[in-house]
């Protein structure tokens, strides 16, 4: 058969089962668009490129399976590499595909032209530049492949006009892109790390990302709970075992729990599983756990040594190795261990603000879970109310969390709350974000009310940058500079504009009643939600210090 | 001045140098000398790179290694790449 480049690229995106492609037509994608139009996959039309690629990432950090986005040359590439920086340091599979200026053109400066193939190279796990309309049967299924298998991430494939342009001959459509199978754990590394578990008097099991990329997490807990191991987690691990039960100690690091930290501290042995010793978890590196061994299992073997050294390590599946772990260790209730660990936490318990205080954001994100189920999904944003969320809010299950972890990208949550409800109709999603971050990426309100999803935005107002002024406060002798704002935007009014119903909870006269009714409603609104600019994030342990020298709670 | 030697089989097109001094660049490993060619039919290159301090060569292997266009990865011990740099 002889198509165009342009059709071959929808056509290869139909067969590897694209349902979305979120994005921004231009110039130099126009053939595509042009297919796209006819094509079985819909297509959401963000209203900024950077929001394009939060959404695909919304349905690939929910499903694991890699979502596509699009933008055109020049200023659509530029507006989307955010994003595509953010899924690769937090490892999330998408494909963004963008057009380029024609090949003829390439290196004279012509209009909307960059060079996307150099910009994309430090943020991906792989880009392509594609030279021929033949050489789509191979990059768009490899593409895929890349993404998804192993450590995923996203991989740019970058498409000169002429040569969506150009016509192709070929037989039959190549294989789709799927996921390799992930590499076993050597037989032998495990039974002798299940030889250190058993050994260890002290365990404690640090759990990361890579359980959830792993889908691991059911092993986990088995073997948690079967050799009586506490569990912390990252921040990108937070789903991967559930708050609540009892072996569970929460997120670990700058804003883990004292109890958390110190319990840490005391272990002999630190069982590190999808992981990667980041400095928001492990503090100072040379500090963290001294008196542990490590035992570091990870499918990336550049991960590790890279922070920490390890006494033992293996690469692989995580969730092959748990699964070993799970059926070999010995059944043990660690009762010494057990009990010091309790005694930690009596020692030190979370210090909870009072339950009176309703708009308190720890009660606000209480009074919001009681409203949702298991299933439902939170995106955030970055600052407190990301804090908040990740200290107050009860995850029990993996991928319910959608958060900027590695790049810490203020506008993450709007798009990625978009994408999770297109990919998951039938689930409830919260958006929790503060004042300063819905501002970085509020176009998207237009992209959902047009599509009318079941997305709620939840904004903790403190008309303030306030994690900055947090730490201006914690650091800097409270010398507070850029960070308050002085005019402050009636969200209500903006959403209003946009077409998407908007209240003021400070407004209603039975503000808990009110939340949760919103809440358990359908279709999408705002609700603007004033805070005391005053709150902070406790304790925190200060950048660059040991995490037991953490400040507050 | 001892150098380490990488001695790379990569896929050989237009971009796989940037993958490759990008990843330097990125990372912050400092990237000596340099030497690159096709070899076979062309559609394979290979690349000799020194590097002069060993306190990162393991953690720059392993990032080598990650890359798609990086076919193999060979340490050498004197890289002949040094006498030629000596020269310049
Ligand atoms: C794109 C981007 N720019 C700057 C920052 C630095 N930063 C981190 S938190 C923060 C404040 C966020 O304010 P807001 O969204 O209102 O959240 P709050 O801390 O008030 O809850 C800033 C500016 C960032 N993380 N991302
Ligand atoms: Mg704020």
């Amino acid at each position: 058969m002889e198509i165009s480049g342009a059709e071959l690229v929808i056509r290869l995106l139909e067969r590897q089962g694209i349902e979305f492609i979120c994005g921004i037509p231009g110039g130099s994608n126009l053939p595509i668009y042009d297919v796209l139009r006819d094509s079985s996959i819909k297509h959401i039309l963000a209203r900024h490129e950077q929001g394009a690629g939060f959404m695909s990432q919304g349905m690939a950090r929910t499903t694991g399976k890699a979502a596509v986005c699009m933008a055109t040359s020049g200023p659509g590439v530029t507006n989307l590499l955010t994003a595509i920086a953010d899924a690769s340091l937090d490892s999330i599979p998408i494909v963004a595909i963008t057009g380029q200026v024609s090949a003829s053109l390439i290196g004279t400066d012509a209009f909307q032209e960059v060079d996307t193939y150099g910009l994309s190279i430090p943020i991906t796990k792989h880009n392509f530049l594609v030279q021929s309309a033949k050489d789509l049967l191979t990059v768009i299924p490899e593409a895929f492949r890349l993404a998804e298998s192993g450590r995923p991430g996203p991989v740019v494939v970058d498409i000169p006009k002429n040569v969506q342009k150009e016509m192709v001959e070929f037989e039959s459509y190549p294989e789709i892109g799927i996921k390799q199978p992930l590499p076993m754990c050597n037989e032998k590394y495990l039974e002798k790390a299940v030889a250190m578990i058993s050994g260890a008097r002290r365990p404690v099991i640090y759990a990361g990302g890579g359980i959830i990329a792993a889908g691991a997490t059911d092993d986990l807990i088995r073997f948690a709970h079967k050799n009586s191991i506490p569990v912390v987690t990252t921040l990108m691990g937070l789903g991967a075992y559930p708050h609540g039960d009892p072996h569970y100690l929460g997120m670990l690091g700058m804003h883990g729990e004292r109890a958390t930290n110190m319990i840490m501290e005391e272990a002999d042995l630190l069982i590190a599983l999808g992981v990667r010793f980041d400095d928001r978890a492990v503090g100072k590196s040379c500090e963290f756990c001294k008196h542990a061994d490590i035992l570091h299992i990870d499918i990336d073997r550049s991960e590790i040594g890279k922070i920490k050294p390890s006494n033992f390590s293996i690469v692989g599946d995580v969730g092959h190795a748990l699964k070993a772990f799970a059926d070999r260790v010995e059944p043990s209730i660690r009762i010494g261990w057990s009990a010091r660990v309790s005694s930690l936490r009596m020692l030190h318990p979370e210090i909870l603000p009072d339950k009176e205080d309703f708009f308190h954001p720890m009660n606000l994100l209480r009074v919001t879970s009681e409203s949702l189920s298991e299933q439902s999904i939170i995106t955030t944003d970055v600052g407190q109310h990301q804090m908040w969320v990740a200290k107050g809010y009860p995850f029990k299950k993996p991928r319910t969390l959608l958060t900027s972890g590695g790049l810490g990208t203020m506008g993450f949550g709007l798009p990625n709350a978009i994408g999770a409800a297109l990919a998951n109709p039938d689930r409830r999603v919260v958006c929790v974000s503060g004042d300063g971050s819905i501002l970085m990426n509020i176009q998207e309100l237009a992209t959902l009310a047009e599509h009318h999803l079941n997305v709620k935005v939840l904004i903790m107002n403190n008309n303030r940058l306030g994690l900055v002024r947090q730490q201006q406060a914690m650091f800097f002798e409270e010398r507070y500079f850029a960070s308050t704002f002085d005019s402050s935007p009636d969200f209500v009014a903006i959403a209003k504009g946009f077409g998407v119903p908007a209240f003021d909870l400070s407004e209603e006269e039975n503000p808990s009643l009110f939340l949760r009714k919103l809440l358990g409603q359908d279709g999408p609104c705002v609700i603007n939600i004033p805070i005391d600019f005053d709150n902070k994030v406790l304790p925190m342990v200060p950048p660059e210090c040991a995490n037991r020298e953490m400040i507050g709670g | 001045m001892h150098n380490y030697g990488i001695d790379l089989l990569v896929r050989n097109h237009a971009g796989v140098m940037s993958q490759i001094t990008g990843l330097f660049s990125r990372r912050n490993f400092n990237l000596e000398g340099i030497i690159c060619g096709p070899v076979g039919k062309g559609d394979e290159s290979r690349m000799i790179l020194t590097v002069a301090d060993d306190s990162k060569l393991e953690q720059i292997v392993l990032q080598l290694e990650k890359l798609y266009d990086v076919i193999e990865v060979k340490r050498v011990e004197d890289s002949p790449l040094t006498e030629v740099l000596a020269q310049l």
